[in-house]
C-alpha cells in the first residue's frame, strides 16, 4: 500500500516556487543530524502543511529558513532570494509565528507590533496595524500589557507581530498546539484570508485533521527525510477509497473474464478477491459485482471491507520511513 | 541600512529605561549622592587638597566615572540578554537586520542612557560640592567614548552570559573592582611605586584620569594616552563584536 506514496516531490510545472529548498541538511554541534538532503519547493500562494511526529525535523526546517539557526549544507531561496546571500530581501518577505509563546512581557500589545514591523524594515503603519489587531480580535486589548493576556491571547499577538510587516511567506509551526476551539476558527479564517490575499502559508502540526481541514498539499517529514508530498485531494481521494475483500470457497486460477469491468485483484493462493471502489462515488457497485460473480459461479463464504486513513497512512509511512 | 529596525530598537530600549526609571536613573543617583555625602561632606572636609583640587571635587569625575562603566556594562548586557532568556531573541534573527545594525540600535541606546545618567550625576554634584570644567569638550567627548566602548563590553557579556549569575559575575568581579582600583578615590601617584606599576596595567586609571583631566586640567597620566586607551579598548570590544556575529556564537546553532 505504501509504495504508491513513495517519495516523489510533486511539482506542478505551471507554478514557480516561492521557496526553493535543495539538498539541505543540518547537523547540530552535538552532532544530531536533524535535518538529511531536504529537496522542497513551496508553491506561491499555496497552504502547505509539514506534518511530522516531535523531533522530525520541522521546527528545525523552519528555523533555518527564518534564518534562526544556520544550515550545515544546501541552499534555500525565498521568493528568488538566497536566505545567506541576500538575507536581507528574503528575511523581509517572510513572517514567523513560532511554536513558543515569546513575548515581551511588559509591552503593550499595540508596541510591541509596531515594533516589530519597524524590526522588519517597514516604516509606521498605525492603520495596517489597527486593521490586524481587529481581525485578530485584539483590538480591545491594545493598550494592555502582554502579560495580562490569556495563552489564547498571546498567541494571536505572536500571529499580530509575525503579520506586522505584510509578508509574502507566513511561517506557523504548530500553531494551535494549546489552543481552544474558537481560536481555531478565527486563526484558520485569518489563514484563509490571507490566502485569498496570496500569502504563501507553511504550517507545521501534528494533528492530522488540522492538515485535511486547511492545506493545499501536504508534506511529510520523519527522522530528518522528507519521505512524502502530496495534493491533498490526491490523498483524500486515496483516502476516501475503501476495499471490498471476498473470501472465496474455492480457490480460482485467474479472474473470470466477465469480472474484468471490476479491477479485481487475486490474491496469491486465489482464495480472495480484492475489490477496490470510492466511497465518495454515488454507487459503489457492490450490488453490481455480488450479481456478478453469482453469474459468474463464484461462491464466496464472508465479506470483508476496509478503509486506508489519513492517519493509517501516515503510521505506516513514518513507521517506514526511515 | 535598515533604519526603521534601528529605530525600533533604540526606541525600545528608551522606552524600557523609562518604564524602570527607578533602577536605571534614580538608583544610580541616590547611590552617587552618599557618596558624595560620605567621602565628599563628611570625610572629604578633613582630607587635604589633591594636586590643588579639594577632595570633594576630586572625587566627582572617578564618581561619574564608576556610574557610567557599572550602568554601560549593565544595561546592555541585560538589553540584549533578556531577549535570550525569554526567547524573544527569534524575531531579532529572523528579521532583515545586519549584525552592525543590532550593535548599533542596542550599544547605542545603552550609550545614551548612560551619558544621560553620567549627566544628571554631574548636575547632583553641583549641588554637593563647587566645580570647574575647564575642557567640557574633552569631557563630553570621555564621557562618550566611554558609555561606547563598556555599552559595547556589555553586549560581549550580555552575549555570553548564559544564566543570571554570569551576567553579574564579570561586572561584580571584574568592573567594579577595577573602578575602584582605577583612581576613581584617590590620585595613583598616593600609592606605592609597585602598585603605581600595577595601576597602569588597569584601562579604568587612564579613563579617570583623562576624564579627571578635563576637569581640572591635572591627570595621573598623558591625556593622549587616556584617549589612546579608550580608543583601543573600543576597537577591541569591536573585534570580539564582529566575530560573534561571524560565527553565530551563542546566537545560532
Amino acid at each position: 500500500m505504501q509504495a504508491r506514496f513513495w517519495p516523489f516531490p510533486l511539482q506542478s510545472a505551471t507554478m514557480q516556487p516561492i521557496i526553493a529548498i535543495s539538498n539541505l541538511s543540518k547537523t547540530y554541534a552535538s552532532g544530531f543530524q536533524a535535518l538529511k538532503g531536504i529537496d522542497l519547493a513551496i508553491n506561491t500562494g499555496e497552504i502547505f502543511a509539514l506534518l511530522g511526529p516531535n523531533g522530525a525535523g520541522k521546527t528545525t526546517l523552519i528555523s533555518i529558513i527564518c534564518g534562526i539557526v544556520s544550515p550545515s549544507e544546501g541552499t534555500i531561496l525565498a521568493d528568488g532570494h538566497d536566505i545567506t546571500v541576500e538575507y536581507r530581501a528574503a528575511r523581509s518577505k517572510i513572517g514567523l509565528v513560532p511554536q513558543e509563546l515569546t513575548t515581551d512581557a511588559f509591552e503593550t500589545v499595540w508596541a510591541t507590533v509596531s515594533f516589530s514591523r519597524g524590526l522588519f524594515g517597514k516604516p509606521a503603519d498605525p492603520a495596517h496595524i489597527e486593521k490586524i489587531l481587529r481581525d485578530l480580535s485584539l483590538w480591545d486589548k491594545r493598550n494592555s500589557p502582554i502579560r495580562t493576556l490569556s495563552g489564547g491571547m498571546k498567541r494571536r499577538v505572536m500571529i499580530a507581530k509575525a503579520l506586522s510587516h505584510e509578508p509574502q511567506i507566513l511561517f506557523l509551526d504548530e500553531p494551535t498546539a494549546g489552543v481552544d476551539v474558537e481560536l481555531r476558527r478565527d486563526m484558520w479564517d485569518v489563514v484563509r484570508g490571507l490566502r485569498d490575499r496570496g500569502v504563501t502559508i507553511i504550517l507545521t502540526t501534528h494533528y492530522i485533521e488540522e492538515a485535511e481541514e486547511m492545506a493545499d498539499r501536504i508534506g511529510v517529514i520523519d527522522k530528518g527525510r522528507i519521505i512524502l508530498v502530496e495534493d491533498k485531494h490526491e490523498l483524500m481521494q486515496k483516502l476516501g477509497q475503501k476495499r471490498l475483500t471476498v473470501l472465496l470457497q474455492q480457490k480460482l486460477n485467474h479472474i473470470p473474464p466477465e469480472l474484468a469491468a471490476y479491477n479485481l485483484e487475486l490474491s496469491a493462493d486465489g482464495l480472495e478477491l480484492v475489490y477496490t471502489y470510492d466511497t465518495q462515488g454515488e454507487r459503489t457497485g457492490i450490488t453490481d459485482l455480488l450479481s456478478a460473480l453469482r453469474s459468474a459461479g463464484v461462491t464466496f463464504k464472508d465479506l470483508q471491507t476496509t478503509q486506508s486513513s489519513l492517519e493509517e497512512i501516515f503510521v505506516n509511512l513514518v513507521r517506514n520511513g526511515a | 541600512m535598515n533604519y526603521y529596525a534601528i529605530r525600533s530598537i533604540y526606541k525600545f530600549e528608551m522606552a524600557r529605561a523609562w518604564r524602570t526609571l527607578l533602577q536605571s536613573i534614580i538608583a544610580p543617583v541616590i547611590s552617587t549622592s552618599l557618596y558624595f555625602i560620605v567621602f565628599g561632606a563628611a570625610i572629604g572636609s578633613h582630607m587635604q587638597e589633591i594636586d590643588g583640587v579639594s577632595y570633594g571635587a576630586f572625587i566627582v569625575p572617578g564618581l561619574i566615572m564608576l556610574s557610567l562603566l557599572t550602568q554601560s556594562v549593565s544595561n546592555a548586557s541585560f538589553a540584549i540578554y533578556f531577549p535570550k532568556f525569554t526567547g524573544t531573541i527569534y524575531e531579532l534573527l529572523s528579521a532583515p537586520i545586519s549584525p552592525l545594525e543590532i550593535v548599533v540600535s542596542y550599544v547605542g541606546a545603552a550609550a545614551t542612557k548612560s551619558v544621560i545618567l553620567g549627566l544628571i550625576i554631574l548636575a547632583t554634584a553641583y549641588l554637593f560640592v563647587p566645580l570647574r570644567i575647564e575642557h567640557p569638550g574633552w569631557m563630553v567627548l570621555f564621557l562618550i567614548l566611554t558609555a561606547i566602548t563598556f555599552s559595547l563590553l556589555g553586549f560581549i557579556i550580555g552575549i555570553w552570559a548564559d544564566g543570571f549569575e554570569k551576567l553579574q559575575l564579570v561586572p561584580l568581579l571584574v568592573v567594579t573592582p577595577l573602578t575602584f582600583l582605577g583612581g576613581s578615590f584617590y590620585s595613583i601617584t598616593m600609592l606605592p611605586p609597585f602598585w603605581q606599576t600595577v595601576a597602569l596595567f588597569n584601562p579604568v586609571v587612564y579613563l579617570v584620569s583623562g576624564f579627571r583631566w578635563s576637569f581640572f586640567g591635572v591627570s595621573d597620566v598623558d591625556v593622549t594616552i587616556s584617549v589612546g586607551m579608550v580608543i583601543v579598548f573600543l576597537i577591541l570590544c569591536l573585534g570580539v563584536v564582529t566575530w560573534i556575529f561571524k560565527t553565530g556564537y551563542r546566537l545560532k546553532s
